[in-house]
């Protein structure tokens, strides 16, 4: 496999979100608005791609029987360094996302990918792969996060694209929209997988 | 090289060395950032402050008071004092506790309002983010503007369909009210 190839994976053909469907809390919860969404998975690539560079730089001193405690460390760190920069530096995202950036930590999509990659691979394709996945995640959620906004607030990016006083479907905005939206995006997703075969 | 072999020696010294190594850096991330988070957190402070009052030149996070949960902000404009912002709650929200800030002209005149923390219904009751909404309070004086919702039988417009989310601003508005004229109007010169 060549390196590009670690890179493309995570974007489609392995999409954490709509094929691996890991990683689901902040999918449902953060949404609401296609900013979040960019917000939240530019902050997950940054965990993503660090762990994993560190597990696979570690992977041959961590024995086997701790290894998911010294991955945790490692990926909590960074989750912590992240939530104090973004604290620090964008304020307004930070108090948005609130809750949800140190639940990063807990996102299956850093550890599964510690587990199933980085620690089985080279540092330059565990850090493609992190990038990848990391990317894949936040098109796909700021996709979702797009057309829950259009939807549920007839807007995008905070960019009103309806006329003022315009009804829009507020059920997209609320968590069960997020249920619908997800469940759709799933669907299409496997249709154009069944039918390009990627 | 070979991995390492999963005996209890192995085991401490990796977790121990990772724990030392992971604890000084977030140390060192903690030291450079918190300037920057302090200097956000008063910004944001700040700013609240200025939505909420006309023009004033000296820095109203200096000297704070805090009295039953609300805080206040005097500011001046060369020496006189301009206004006051109130940091004021509720727990009557639709999603129960909300924040705003009201800032009083010294009279006790309503300047502006500003919405702080909220998790009122998207579409419904966060529709007291809008400025237009909001901006019915302005130049109001409490005394003889009646701080309830028209079905309660006082002068203010509720949003459709969020009247339990007007009645608390309202509550919050009504609580600054009466805790700057009980405790900030008689110590400000006029």
């Amino acid at each position: 496999m060549s390196s590009l190839k670690y890179f493309t994976n995570g974007l489609l053909k392995e999409n954490p979100t709509f094929v691996l469907v890991l990683g689901t809390c902040p999918t449902l919860a953060v949404t609401t608005a296609a900013f979040n969404g960019i917000g939240m998975g530019l902050a997950t690539t940054f965990v993503l791609v660090f762990s994993n560079m560190f597990i696979a730089m570690l992977k041959n001193y961590i024995p086997d029987k701790v290894r998911i405690a010294a991955f945790i460390v490692i990926i909590a760190t960074f989750v912590t360094i992240v939530d104090l920069l973004m604290k620090a530096y964008v304020p307004d995202i930070y108090k948005t996302l609130g809750i949800f950036i140190p639940l990063i930590v807990v996102n299956c999509i850093i550890l599964g990918r510690a587990e199933a990659f980085a620690q089985k691979n080279e540092v330059k394709s565990s850090i493609l792969d992190g990038l990848g996945m990391g990317l894949g995640f936040t098109l796909a959620i700021t996709l979702m996060g797009s057309i829950r906004e259009i939807l549920g607030s007839g807007s995008i990016f905070n960019i009103p694209i309806l006329a003022e006083n315009s009804k829009t479907i507020l059920l997209f905005i609320l968590p069960p929209g997020a249920f619908f939206t997800f469940g759709y995006m799933i669907a299409i997703f496997n249709r154009f997988k069944a039918k390009y075969k990627f | 090289m070979a991995k390492l072999e999963s005996s209890l020696k192995n085991m401490v010294l990796c977790l121990l060395l990772m724990s030392i190594v992971m604890s000084a850096a977030l140390g060192f991330v903690y030291v450079i950032t918190k300037k920057p988070i302090e200097d956000t957190n008063k910004k944001v402070e700040i700013d609240a402050v200025k939505n909420v009052l006309p023009n004033f030149d000296n820095d109203p996070t200096k000297d704070v008071k805090t009295i039953d949960g609300l805080v206040y902000y005097v500011a001046t404009q060369s020496g006189d004092t301009v206004g006051c912002a109130v940091k004021t709650y509720t727990n009557k929200g639709f999603a129960g506790h909300f924040e705003i800030m009201v800032g009083f002209k010294p009279d006790g005149t309503i300047y502006k309002t500003a919405v702080l923390d909220m998790k009122e219904t998207p579409g419904l009751g966060d529709k007291m983010k809008n400025p237009k909404w909001r901006n019915q309070f302005n130049e109001k004086n409490p005394v003889s503007y009646r701080l309830k919702v028209k079905k309660d039988g006082g002068d203010v417009d509720a949003i459709t369909a969020s009247t339990i989310t007007s009645r608390a601003f309202c509550d919050a508005i009504t609580r600054a009210y009466d805790g700057f004229m009980k405790n900030i109007s008689n110590t400000i010169k006029k």
